[in-house]
């Protein structure tokens, strides 16, 4: 099969099909319409099942469910609507249910608008509802790495027990370009024996669940999950290197921003300026062990946002005070103009004189 | 000799840990006993509430789920879309299911999910301490209306059967009681009523069931029965609201 | 070869699937291809426009903030986008449609007649595709048969019967920048 010229949406919709996802539960908000209108349609034809819930809160309920019965199952939102699933997300790490949630981050906070934007890193990235849990975090920068990503998500998501977020933004979204989608795979989905389907003779009964009221047993839970992560964080880093060799400046962008500094990289290749890129692949874990390795030769690092500075952090506690971290945002649904991140990195690289 | 009583196969052999006097351990003993007798146990599957029945998967042996504060409705959605050939039910308290869960209640029967709600009317909030609940009779005194419920300050009680027996996706609504055992046989019998309309596909089903909690009220369990009598049912009016004509 | 391109009208000109033409006909001749859509609330009508980055290399940013070439199909298009045009870039205005001038003087203007000249040959609504003829050959950012392939692969079977007009179309307006020039153009 050829290329496709897909729309963002549109793509992780058929990279949720093809990774042998057949239930999708959602709540309609912008900008990722493009999603659930695909799959309202798509999941028919597979044998699936789209279903509008009345609230994102229902959506996410309707996903541990069905994440509890064994199926592949996702949801998709936009930061207000990702905000209300939080308690589900809770729910869901705490009793360990695999499941992809897409957030195509709009500006906020508040209602906010349906600009693109990436101001919900905190949220995904430090757990976002309440107790001690962690996503694993993908975020995409092209619409083939989208589908590619999709099918990641779900594996990721059984083989650690674990749920997903896949984080774009409305620019990801929309945008389209050509799309291998490959061919249609023998998809290999784990067996699932811990699933709650009705005991069917099965000696013990399975049960679904994030309460442990006795402390001590909460605590092992806890330590439980803590090792999960641990192993997660070891194993799952990934990231995409473009013209580091040799930079004295690093960017550090994701998705949409990661896509404008790389124009920007190919500026400073032009001047002859040795600027590279690190773009974060999986923004939780933060692939913070090769930042650190590339703070031993990289003379600075600057962080590109479309927030008002919160991977910067991460940057910065994988730098660990070797070498100044800088940042550069647009925020409220602006992106980054290529030539003004030019001009910080100009700014930054004749040592503060513009 | 003959055996005539015995623990329903469903239900674990272990105490309860609800108050004395409280009628939440006969309505687990009803469902046990009605999926024993429907032969239903391994594609059962329970799905428990936040509130005093928070830990009802420890005494149902099928396979559970412990949803959160009242999405009991949605999580059931999930699973018994994946599993429609499970049979499915949630049990839920007042102020799970008639306040924070309302809306998932609500869509949950609109779209007429072939699943089976318990639903728990005991008019208080009692895990945490006796609050008003959605369902506390206008004058009954709570922790949180300590003067006694003023329509004026809270509004009047919420009639959940009443409100969902108007949607046509709700095959089943009806409402029982627990204050004798007349009523504890009848309220046996709409509880099997609601399995087998699930069963037979016809939509949503649900039996809300008077119950009582002395211990919130302040009463003896005796007298809390009574209570059930002379307060509960003249607001809350026993029977079915909506039964398909036959169950198929 | 690259060309970041900015295609800005009133919604309804067709100017997101004039964009989409352009970007699959790309993909279709094997190039990198991206196209981005404007934001806004607006459903329908009020300003649409959309971003085609046609390249041999892979795109680095699908973001068209500096173009090599604008089409402004209405004049607030060509009032909003102008400056942004890279220096010896390309502006195409729909003269029809716009009662102004360029100001740049560092750029190639082109001034198009599009809907008058969609009118002439049969519809209004391949005003886009005069344009597009007259980008074609004058940048050369795909062949005109990468377009005729893509109009098959893209609209509906029933819609067939529409292709060759929009050939017609991009055929005058490659025959009028051929024969006139852009003096011309901007003296007419």
């Amino acid at each position: 099969m050829g290329k496709m010229l897909m729309k963002g949406n549109e793509a992780i919709g058929e990279g949720a099909v093809r990774a042998g996802c057949r239930y999708f539960f959602g709540y309609p908000i912008t900008p990722q319409s493009e999603l659930p209108h695909y799959l309202a349609k798509r999941m028919p034809e597979v044998g699936g099942l789209y279903l509008q819930a009345e609230s994102e809160v229902a959506s996410i309920n309707m996903v541990f469910g069905a994440a509890g019965a064994g199926a592949r199952v996702m949801t998709s939102s936009s930061g207000p609507g990702i905000s209300l699933m939080q308690e589900g997300i809770s729910y869901l790490a705490g009793a360990e249910l695999p499941c992809v949630i897409v957030n195509m981050v709009r500006g906020g906070p508040g209602l906010g608008n349906i600009a693109p934007a990436q101001s919900d890193y905190f949220q995904a990235t430090r757990g976002g509802g309440h107790g001690d849990y962690h996503l694993i975090v993908l975020a995409p920068a092209s619409v083939q790495e989208i589908v590619d990503l999709m099918q990641d998500s779900f594996d990721l998501a059984d083989k650690y027990r674990n749920p997903v977020m896949l984080m774009g933004d409305g620019v990801l979204g929309q945008m389209m370009e050509p799309v291998d989608l490959g061919e249609e795979k023998i998809l290999s989905i784990p067996e699932k024996s811990w699933a709650a389907t009705g005991r069917m003779k099965r000696e013990k009964k399975n049960l679904i669940n994030s309460l442990y009221i006795v402390p001590e047993n909460c605590e092992v839970h806890n330590i439980k999950l803590g090792e999960k992560y641990k192993l997660i964080a070891s194993g799952e880093q990934r990231w995409e290197e473009y013209r580091t060799e040799g930079a004295e400046l690093i960017m550090v962008a994701y998705g949409t921003a990661a896509r404008v500094c790389k124009a920007v990289a190919d500026l400073c290749k032009a001047e002859g300026m040795p600027v590279g890129l690190i773009r974060p692949i999986t923004l939780w874990p933060f692939p913070g062990r090769r930042i650190s390795e590339l703070a031993e030769t990289a003379k600075s690092f600057l962080s590109v946002e479309m927030s008002m500075g919160q991977m910067v952090d991460d940057v910065r506690l994988s730098v660990n005070g070797k070498k100044p971290v800088h940042f550069y945002g647009r925020v409220g649904g602006m992106i980054p103009a290529a030539r003004d991140v030019f001009n910080e990195v100009q700014f930054i690289l004749s040592g503060g004189a513009r | 000799m003959k055996k005539i009583f015995s623990r329903p196969e469903s239900l674990k052999d272990m105490p309860f840990h609800y108050c004395p006097g409280c009628t939440h351990g006969i309505v687990h003993r009803l469902v046990a006993e009605v999926i024993d007798e429907l032969d239903v146990f391994d594609r059962a599957i329970a799905v428990a509430p936040v509130g005093c029945s928070v830990f009802c998967y420890e005494y149902f042996d099928c396979d559970a789920y412990q949803a959160s504060h009242g999405r009991a409705p949605a999580v059931a959605t999930g699973i018994k879309r994946v599993l429609p050939g499970s049979v499915v039910f949630t049990y839920q308290g007042d102020g799970d299911l008639a306040a924070i869960g309302t809306a998932e209640i609500i869509h949950a029967a609109a779209r007429g999910e072939k699943f089976t709600v318990i639903f728990i009317n005991n008019a208080i909030y009692a895990m945490t301490g006796g609050q008003m609940a959605p369902t506390t009779l206008l004058g009954q005194k709570t922790t949180t209306t300590p003067f006694g419920r003023d329509s004026e300050i809270n509004g009047s009680p919420v009639k959940m059967s009443e409100m969902l027996s108007v949607l046509d996706g709700a095959a089943y609504i009806s409402r029982v009681s627990m204050h004798n055992p007349a009523n504890v046989a009848k309220a046996k019998k709409a509880i099997k009523k609601a399995f087998e309309v699930q069963m037979a596909g016809q939509g949503f089903s649900m039996v809300e069931v008077l119950s009582s909690c002395p211990t919130n009220w302040g009463l003896s369990p005796v007298k809390a029965l009574k209570w059930i009598e002379e307060k509960m049912i003249p607001y809350y009016p026993l029977g079915e609201f909506k039964a398909p004509s036959e169950v198929v | 070869m690259y060309e970041g391109i900015l295609i800005a009208g009133f919604g309804g000109q067709g100017v997101l699937s004039t964009g989409q033409l352009l970007a699959y006909s790309g993909m279709v001749e094997g190039k990198h291809v991206a196209w981005i859509p404007s934001y806004g609330p607006e459903m329908r009508g009020g300003t649409a426009n959309c971003g085609v980055t046609i390249s041999q290399q892979p795109i680095s940013s699908p973001l068209v903030s500096e173009p090599t070439v604008l089409i402004a199909m209405n004049r607030p298009s060509l009032e909003k986008f102008e400056n942004s045009v890279v220096k010896g870039g390309l502006i195409f205005v729909n003269s029809s449609l716009i009662d102004i001038r360029a100001s740049r003087k560092d750029v190639g203007v082109y001034y198009i007649p599009a809907n008058d000249m969609a009118e002439d040959i049969g519809s209004s609504k391949v005003a886009n595709n005069i344009i597009l003829g007259a980008l074609i050959e004058l940048t050369g950012v795909v062949t005109p048969e990468a377009i005729e392939k893509s109009l098959k692969d893209v609209l509906p079977p029933h819609h067939h019967k529409m292709i060759p007009l929009n050939l017609k179309a991009m055929e005058a307006g490659a025959s009028l920048v051929r024969t006139g020039g852009r003096q011309r153009m901007a003296d007419s």
